[in-house]
Protein backbone atom coordinates (compact mmCIF):
# COMPACT_ATOMS: atom_id res chain seq x y z
CA UNK A 1 0.00 0.00 0.00
CA UNK A 2 2.66 2.44 1.07
CA UNK A 3 4.85 1.72 -1.91
CA UNK A 4 2.18 3.18 -4.18
CA UNK A 5 3.43 6.56 -3.00
CA UNK A 6 7.03 5.83 -4.03
CA UNK A 7 6.84 8.00 -7.17
CA UNK A 8 5.60 10.99 -5.17
CA UNK A 9 8.29 10.44 -2.52
CA UNK A 10 11.02 10.36 -5.18
CA UNK A 11 9.57 13.51 -6.77
CA UNK A 12 9.45 15.38 -3.43
CA UNK A 13 13.00 14.26 -2.58
CA UNK A 14 14.53 15.37 -5.86
CA UNK A 15 12.68 18.68 -6.10
CA UNK A 16 13.72 19.57 -2.53
CA UNK A 17 17.29 18.39 -3.13
CA UNK A 18 17.65 20.43 -6.34
CA UNK A 19 16.26 23.57 -4.72
CA UNK A 20 18.46 23.23 -1.61
CA UNK A 21 21.57 22.48 -3.69
CA UNK A 22 20.98 25.46 -5.96
CA UNK A 23 20.57 27.85 -3.04
CA UNK A 24 23.52 26.35 -1.13
CA UNK A 25 25.88 26.49 -4.10
CA UNK A 26 24.90 30.06 -4.89
CA UNK A 27 25.34 31.09 -1.28
CA UNK A 28 28.72 29.35 -0.92
CA UNK A 29 30.45 30.37 -4.14
CA UNK A 30 28.69 33.53 -5.27
CA UNK A 31 30.37 36.87 -4.50
CA UNK A 32 28.43 39.16 -2.20
CA UNK A 33 28.86 42.83 -2.97
CA UNK A 34 25.92 44.83 -1.70
CA UNK A 35 25.16 48.23 -3.15
CA UNK A 36 22.31 50.74 -3.12
CA UNK A 37 21.21 49.94 -6.65
CA UNK A 38 21.23 46.17 -6.13
CA UNK A 39 18.90 46.20 -3.14
CA UNK A 40 16.21 48.21 -4.93
CA UNK A 41 13.02 46.30 -5.81
CA UNK A 42 13.17 45.03 -9.37
CA UNK A 43 10.60 46.59 -11.67
CA UNK A 44 11.63 45.31 -15.11
CA UNK A 45 14.74 47.48 -15.09
CA UNK A 46 12.86 50.74 -14.63
CA UNK A 47 13.42 53.11 -11.73
CA UNK A 48 10.98 51.86 -9.02
CA UNK A 49 7.86 53.91 -8.34
CA UNK A 50 6.75 53.95 -4.73
CA UNK A 51 7.54 51.39 -2.03
CA UNK A 52 8.09 47.75 -2.98
CA UNK A 53 5.60 46.44 -0.44
CA UNK A 54 2.42 48.17 -1.51
CA UNK A 55 -0.87 46.81 -0.24
CA UNK A 56 -2.58 44.54 -2.76
CA UNK A 57 -6.11 45.31 -3.94
CA UNK A 58 -8.87 43.29 -2.26
CA UNK A 59 -9.90 41.77 -5.62
CA UNK A 60 -7.18 39.12 -5.21
CA UNK A 61 -8.83 38.02 -1.99
CA UNK A 62 -12.28 37.80 -3.60
CA UNK A 63 -10.93 35.62 -6.42
CA UNK A 64 -9.19 33.39 -3.85
CA UNK A 65 -12.42 33.03 -1.85
CA UNK A 66 -14.38 32.02 -4.95
CA UNK A 67 -11.63 29.53 -5.80
CA UNK A 68 -11.55 27.95 -2.34
CA UNK A 69 -15.32 27.39 -2.18
CA UNK A 70 -15.56 25.83 -5.63
CA UNK A 71 -12.45 23.79 -4.77
CA UNK A 72 -14.36 22.27 -1.84
CA UNK A 73 -17.21 21.59 -4.21
CA UNK A 74 -14.86 19.44 -6.32
CA UNK A 75 -13.98 17.44 -3.20
CA UNK A 76 -17.66 16.49 -2.94
CA UNK A 77 -18.00 15.94 -6.70
CA UNK A 78 -15.18 13.45 -7.16
CA UNK A 79 -16.38 10.56 -4.92
CA UNK A 80 -19.88 11.08 -6.29
CA UNK A 81 -18.65 10.88 -9.88
CA UNK A 82 -16.62 7.72 -9.19
CA UNK A 83 -19.65 5.86 -7.79
CA UNK A 84 -22.17 7.54 -10.10
CA UNK A 85 -23.29 4.36 -11.89
CA UNK A 86 -24.15 2.67 -8.61
CA UNK A 87 -26.06 5.67 -7.28
CA UNK A 88 -28.30 6.11 -10.30
CA UNK A 89 -31.06 8.70 -10.59
CA UNK A 90 -31.25 9.47 -6.89
CA UNK A 91 -27.60 10.47 -6.79
CA UNK A 92 -28.10 12.68 -9.83
CA UNK A 93 -31.03 14.51 -8.17
CA UNK A 94 -29.00 14.92 -4.98
CA UNK A 95 -26.14 16.46 -6.89
CA UNK A 96 -28.49 18.81 -8.76
CA UNK A 97 -29.81 20.08 -5.41
CA UNK A 98 -26.21 20.53 -4.23
CA UNK A 99 -25.22 22.46 -7.35
CA UNK A 100 -28.47 24.46 -7.28
CA UNK A 101 -27.79 25.74 -3.78
CA UNK A 102 -24.24 26.71 -4.69
CA UNK A 103 -25.34 28.39 -7.94
CA UNK A 104 -27.25 30.92 -5.82
CA UNK A 105 -23.93 32.00 -4.36
CA UNK A 106 -22.36 32.10 -7.80
CA UNK A 107 -25.09 34.42 -9.12
CA UNK A 108 -24.74 36.59 -6.01
CA UNK A 109 -21.03 36.96 -6.69
CA UNK A 110 -21.76 37.71 -10.35
CA UNK A 111 -24.38 40.32 -9.53
CA UNK A 112 -22.16 41.96 -6.93
CA UNK A 113 -19.47 42.36 -9.57
CA UNK A 114 -16.94 40.22 -7.71
CA UNK A 115 -16.12 38.42 -10.95
CA UNK A 116 -15.16 41.56 -12.86
CA UNK A 117 -11.66 42.90 -12.72
CA UNK A 118 -12.18 46.44 -14.08
CA UNK B 1 3.41 -1.51 13.25
CA UNK B 2 2.27 1.89 14.43
CA UNK B 3 -0.06 1.70 17.46
CA UNK B 4 -3.07 4.00 17.69
CA UNK B 5 -1.53 5.75 20.71
CA UNK B 6 1.14 7.43 18.57
CA UNK B 7 -1.43 9.15 16.41
CA UNK B 8 -3.50 10.19 19.43
CA UNK B 9 -0.51 11.72 21.22
CA UNK B 10 0.62 13.46 18.03
CA UNK B 11 -2.80 15.01 17.50
CA UNK B 12 -3.00 16.03 21.18
CA UNK B 13 0.35 17.80 20.79
CA UNK B 14 -0.72 19.50 17.55
CA UNK B 15 -3.99 20.61 19.17
CA UNK B 16 -2.12 22.08 22.16
CA UNK B 17 0.30 23.97 19.91
CA UNK B 18 -2.64 25.40 17.99
CA UNK B 19 -4.38 26.33 21.24
CA UNK B 20 -1.26 28.16 22.40
CA UNK B 21 -1.20 30.05 19.10
CA UNK B 22 -4.85 31.05 19.46
CA UNK B 23 -4.41 32.25 23.04
CA UNK B 24 -1.02 33.92 22.80
CA UNK B 25 -0.68 35.58 19.38
CA UNK B 26 -1.66 39.23 19.02
CA UNK B 27 -2.24 39.20 15.27
CA UNK B 28 -5.74 38.09 14.24
CA UNK B 29 -4.43 36.24 11.15
CA UNK B 30 -1.99 34.27 13.33
CA UNK B 31 -4.91 33.35 15.60
CA UNK B 32 -6.73 31.91 12.58
CA UNK B 33 -3.58 29.92 11.72
CA UNK B 34 -3.72 28.42 15.22
CA UNK B 35 -7.33 27.42 14.60
CA UNK B 36 -6.24 25.69 11.38
CA UNK B 37 -3.66 23.66 13.33
CA UNK B 38 -6.35 22.62 15.83
CA UNK B 39 -8.71 21.54 13.02
CA UNK B 40 -5.91 19.45 11.51
CA UNK B 41 -5.35 17.75 14.86
CA UNK B 42 -9.05 16.87 14.97
CA UNK B 43 -8.84 15.49 11.45
CA UNK B 44 -5.85 13.27 12.30
CA UNK B 45 -7.90 11.90 15.21
CA UNK B 46 -10.93 11.21 13.02
CA UNK B 47 -8.95 9.47 10.30
CA UNK B 48 -6.90 7.35 12.72
CA UNK B 49 -10.03 6.23 14.58
CA UNK B 50 -11.53 5.32 11.20
CA UNK B 51 -8.44 3.31 10.23
CA UNK B 52 -8.01 1.54 13.58
CA UNK B 53 -11.69 1.19 14.39
CA UNK B 54 -13.82 0.25 11.40
CA UNK B 55 -12.16 0.75 8.00
CA UNK B 56 -15.10 -1.02 6.33
CA UNK B 57 -17.37 1.97 6.96
CA UNK B 58 -16.55 5.34 5.51
CA UNK B 59 -17.79 7.41 8.47
CA UNK B 60 -14.39 8.73 9.52
CA UNK B 61 -13.50 9.95 6.04
CA UNK B 62 -16.91 11.57 5.59
CA UNK B 63 -16.45 13.42 8.89
CA UNK B 64 -12.98 14.51 7.77
CA UNK B 65 -14.38 15.89 4.49
CA UNK B 66 -17.07 17.81 6.36
CA UNK B 67 -14.33 19.24 8.59
CA UNK B 68 -12.48 20.34 5.42
CA UNK B 69 -15.62 22.17 4.25
CA UNK B 70 -16.09 23.82 7.65
CA UNK B 71 -12.43 24.86 7.74
CA UNK B 72 -12.66 26.44 4.29
CA UNK B 73 -15.84 28.33 5.19
CA UNK B 74 -14.38 29.47 8.51
CA UNK B 75 -11.17 30.71 6.94
CA UNK B 76 -12.95 32.52 4.10
CA UNK B 77 -15.28 34.45 6.41
CA UNK B 78 -12.69 34.93 9.18
CA UNK B 79 -10.06 36.43 6.91
CA UNK B 80 -12.72 38.59 5.21
CA UNK B 81 -13.62 40.00 8.63
CA UNK B 82 -9.94 40.65 9.44
CA UNK B 83 -9.42 42.42 6.10
CA UNK B 84 -12.58 44.49 6.59
CA UNK B 85 -11.54 45.55 10.10
CA UNK B 86 -8.05 46.38 8.82
CA UNK B 87 -9.46 48.71 6.18
CA UNK B 88 -11.47 50.66 8.74
CA UNK B 89 -9.18 50.65 11.76
CA UNK B 90 -5.72 50.03 10.20
CA UNK B 91 -4.96 47.27 12.69
CA UNK B 92 -4.95 43.48 12.81
CA UNK B 93 -4.03 43.25 16.50
CA UNK B 94 -6.85 41.42 18.25
CA UNK B 95 -6.62 43.49 21.46
CA UNK B 96 -7.07 46.76 19.59
CA UNK B 97 -10.27 45.67 17.86
CA UNK B 98 -12.56 46.77 20.67
CA UNK B 99 -15.28 48.86 19.03
CA UNK B 100 -17.99 46.83 20.76
CA UNK B 101 -16.40 47.10 24.20
CA UNK B 102 -17.11 50.08 26.48
CA UNK C 1 8.67 -6.89 12.40
CA UNK C 2 8.98 -6.80 8.66
CA UNK C 3 10.96 -4.22 6.75
CA UNK C 4 7.81 -2.42 5.61
CA UNK C 5 6.65 -1.94 9.19
CA UNK C 6 10.00 -0.45 10.17
CA UNK C 7 9.84 1.90 7.18
CA UNK C 8 6.33 2.89 8.26
CA UNK C 9 7.55 3.74 11.75
CA UNK C 10 10.47 5.77 10.41
CA UNK C 11 8.11 7.64 8.08
CA UNK C 12 5.76 8.29 10.98
CA UNK C 13 8.54 9.80 13.09
CA UNK C 14 9.81 11.96 10.22
CA UNK C 15 6.36 13.33 9.38
CA UNK C 16 5.45 13.78 13.06
CA UNK C 17 8.63 15.77 13.65
CA UNK C 18 7.94 17.79 10.48
CA UNK C 19 4.34 18.52 11.51
CA UNK C 20 5.01 19.42 15.14
CA UNK C 21 8.24 21.32 14.47
CA UNK C 22 6.72 23.53 11.82
CA UNK C 23 3.55 23.95 13.94
CA UNK C 24 5.78 25.37 16.68
CA UNK C 25 7.34 27.67 14.08
CA UNK C 26 3.83 28.80 13.00
CA UNK C 27 3.03 30.04 16.49
CA UNK C 28 6.52 31.30 17.32
CA UNK C 29 7.75 33.09 14.17
CA UNK C 30 7.73 36.87 14.27
CA UNK C 31 7.18 37.43 10.56
CA UNK C 32 3.62 36.54 9.60
CA UNK C 33 4.43 35.60 6.01
CA UNK C 34 6.99 33.08 7.29
CA UNK C 35 4.36 31.70 9.69
CA UNK C 36 2.10 31.11 6.67
CA UNK C 37 4.93 29.27 4.86
CA UNK C 38 5.60 27.11 7.94
CA UNK C 39 1.87 26.35 8.02
CA UNK C 40 2.24 24.85 4.52
CA UNK C 41 5.06 22.56 5.74
CA UNK C 42 2.94 21.48 8.71
CA UNK C 43 -0.07 20.71 6.49
CA UNK C 44 2.18 18.67 4.20
CA UNK C 45 3.32 16.62 7.20
CA UNK C 46 -0.34 15.91 8.01
CA UNK C 47 -0.83 14.77 4.39
CA UNK C 48 1.98 12.22 4.85
CA UNK C 49 0.21 10.98 8.00
CA UNK C 50 -2.98 10.46 5.97
CA UNK C 51 -0.94 8.41 3.49
CA UNK C 52 0.31 6.27 6.39
CA UNK C 53 -3.32 5.80 7.46
CA UNK C 54 -4.30 4.52 3.98
CA UNK C 55 -6.64 7.47 3.35
CA UNK C 56 -5.39 8.23 -0.15
CA UNK C 57 -8.30 10.49 -1.14
CA UNK C 58 -7.71 12.65 1.93
CA UNK C 59 -4.03 13.03 0.95
CA UNK C 60 -5.11 14.61 -2.33
CA UNK C 61 -7.75 16.73 -0.61
CA UNK C 62 -5.23 17.90 1.99
CA UNK C 63 -2.76 19.00 -0.69
CA UNK C 64 -5.33 20.50 -3.07
CA UNK C 65 -7.64 22.20 -0.56
CA UNK C 66 -5.47 22.94 2.46
CA UNK C 67 -2.16 23.73 0.81
CA UNK C 68 -3.54 24.85 -2.55
CA UNK C 69 -6.38 27.03 -1.33
CA UNK C 70 -6.46 27.74 2.41
CA UNK C 71 -2.74 28.44 2.78
CA UNK C 72 -2.86 30.67 -0.32
CA UNK C 73 -5.79 32.54 1.23
CA UNK C 74 -3.67 33.10 4.35
CA UNK C 75 -0.79 34.44 2.27
CA UNK C 76 -3.16 36.80 0.42
CA UNK C 77 -4.62 38.02 3.71
CA UNK C 78 -1.13 38.66 5.10
CA UNK C 79 -0.18 40.66 1.99
CA UNK C 80 -3.45 42.60 2.12
CA UNK C 81 -3.11 43.68 5.73
CA UNK C 82 0.54 44.68 6.02
CA UNK C 83 1.55 48.24 5.53
CA UNK C 84 5.16 47.17 5.42
CA UNK C 85 6.77 43.79 5.69
CA UNK C 86 8.38 44.34 9.08
CA UNK C 87 6.13 43.26 11.94
CA UNK C 88 6.90 45.69 14.70
CA UNK C 89 6.27 45.21 18.40
CA UNK C 90 5.80 41.98 20.32
CA UNK C 91 3.98 39.19 18.51
CA UNK C 92 2.75 37.55 21.70
CA UNK C 93 0.35 39.20 24.11
CA UNK C 94 1.03 39.84 27.79
CA UNK C 95 -0.58 36.65 29.06
CA UNK C 96 1.41 34.29 26.82
CA UNK C 97 2.88 32.44 29.84
CA UNK C 98 -0.65 31.61 30.96
CA UNK C 99 -1.48 30.52 27.38
CA UNK C 100 1.56 28.21 27.36
CA UNK C 101 0.44 26.72 30.67
CA UNK C 102 -3.08 26.15 29.29
CA UNK C 103 -1.57 24.48 26.22
CA UNK C 104 0.64 22.20 28.33
CA UNK C 105 -2.29 21.37 30.62
CA UNK C 106 -4.43 20.47 27.59
CA UNK C 107 -1.71 18.21 26.23
CA UNK C 108 -1.20 16.53 29.61
CA UNK C 109 -4.91 16.13 30.20
CA UNK C 110 -5.62 14.71 26.75
CA UNK C 111 -2.68 12.29 26.96
CA UNK C 112 -3.79 11.16 30.44
CA UNK C 113 -7.38 10.67 29.27
CA UNK C 114 -6.58 8.63 26.15
CA UNK C 115 -3.90 6.58 27.91
CA UNK C 116 -6.42 5.40 30.51
CA UNK C 117 -8.65 4.13 27.69
CA UNK C 118 -8.46 0.39 26.92
CA UNK C 119 -8.07 0.76 23.14
CA UNK C 120 -5.04 3.02 23.53
CA UNK C 121 -2.38 0.67 22.14
CA UNK C 122 -4.63 -0.90 19.49
CA UNK C 123 -3.11 -2.16 16.28
CA UNK C 124 -4.64 -1.19 12.94
CA UNK C 125 -7.69 -3.17 11.89
CA UNK C 126 -7.06 -5.05 8.63
CA UNK C 127 -8.63 -3.46 5.57
CA UNK C 128 -11.53 -5.72 4.42
CA UNK C 129 -10.64 -7.81 1.41
CA UNK C 130 -13.61 -6.62 -0.67
CA UNK C 131 -12.66 -2.94 -0.78
CA UNK C 132 -11.18 -2.30 -4.16
CA UNK C 133 -12.11 1.34 -4.56
CA UNK C 134 -12.31 3.40 -1.40
CA UNK C 135 -13.23 6.59 -3.26
CA UNK C 136 -16.32 4.92 -4.74
CA UNK C 137 -17.32 3.72 -1.26
CA UNK C 138 -16.89 7.26 -0.03
CA UNK C 139 -19.16 8.58 -2.78
CA UNK C 140 -21.79 5.97 -1.97
CA UNK C 141 -21.61 6.88 1.72
CA UNK C 142 -21.95 10.59 0.93
CA UNK C 143 -25.04 10.35 -1.26
CA UNK C 144 -26.88 7.31 0.16
CA UNK C 145 -30.09 8.25 1.90
CA UNK C 146 -29.47 5.99 4.91
CA UNK C 147 -25.98 7.41 5.45
CA UNK C 148 -24.70 10.96 5.01
CA UNK C 149 -26.91 12.66 2.45
CA UNK C 150 -28.15 15.29 4.89
CA UNK C 151 -24.66 16.49 5.98
CA UNK C 152 -23.79 16.50 2.28
CA UNK C 153 -26.61 18.91 1.43
CA UNK C 154 -26.06 20.99 4.56
CA UNK C 155 -22.41 21.37 3.51
CA UNK C 156 -23.57 23.12 0.34
CA UNK C 157 -25.72 25.51 2.41
CA UNK C 158 -22.68 26.19 4.62
CA UNK C 159 -20.51 26.91 1.58
CA UNK C 160 -23.21 29.21 0.19
CA UNK C 161 -23.37 31.13 3.48
CA UNK C 162 -19.57 31.41 3.57
CA UNK C 163 -19.42 32.61 -0.05
CA UNK C 164 -22.05 35.30 0.41
CA UNK C 165 -20.68 36.31 3.81
CA UNK C 166 -17.09 36.63 2.62
CA UNK C 167 -18.04 38.66 -0.48
CA UNK C 168 -20.39 40.91 1.51
CA UNK C 169 -17.82 41.59 4.24
CA UNK C 170 -14.69 42.00 2.13
CA UNK C 171 -16.12 43.72 -0.94
CA UNK C 172 -15.38 47.40 -1.31
CA UNK C 173 -18.67 49.27 -1.16
CA UNK C 174 -18.11 52.57 -2.91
Amino acid sequence: MLFDYMAIAVFVFFSTAIAVTAILLGGLFGPRRKSEVKSEPYESGMIPIGPGTRRMPVRFYLVAVLFILFDIEVVFFLPWAVSFRKLGLFGLIEMFIFIGILLVGYFYAWKKGALEWE
Amino acid sequence: MIPLSWYLILSAALFSIGLFGVLARRNAIAILMGIELMLNAVNINLVSFWRYGSPAEMSGQVFAIIVFAVAAAEVAVGLALVISVYRRRKTVVANEIDMMKW
Amino acid sequence: MTAEQIIQQILFFISAALTLGSAVMVVATRKLIQAALWLIVSLFGVAVLYALLDASFLVVVQVVVYIGAIAILFIFAVMLTQRDQRDKGPQLNKSWVLAALVGLATFGGLTFLVSSWTGFGAAAAPIPAGTVDMVADLGTALVSVDQYVLPFEVASVLLLAALIGAIYVAYNRK
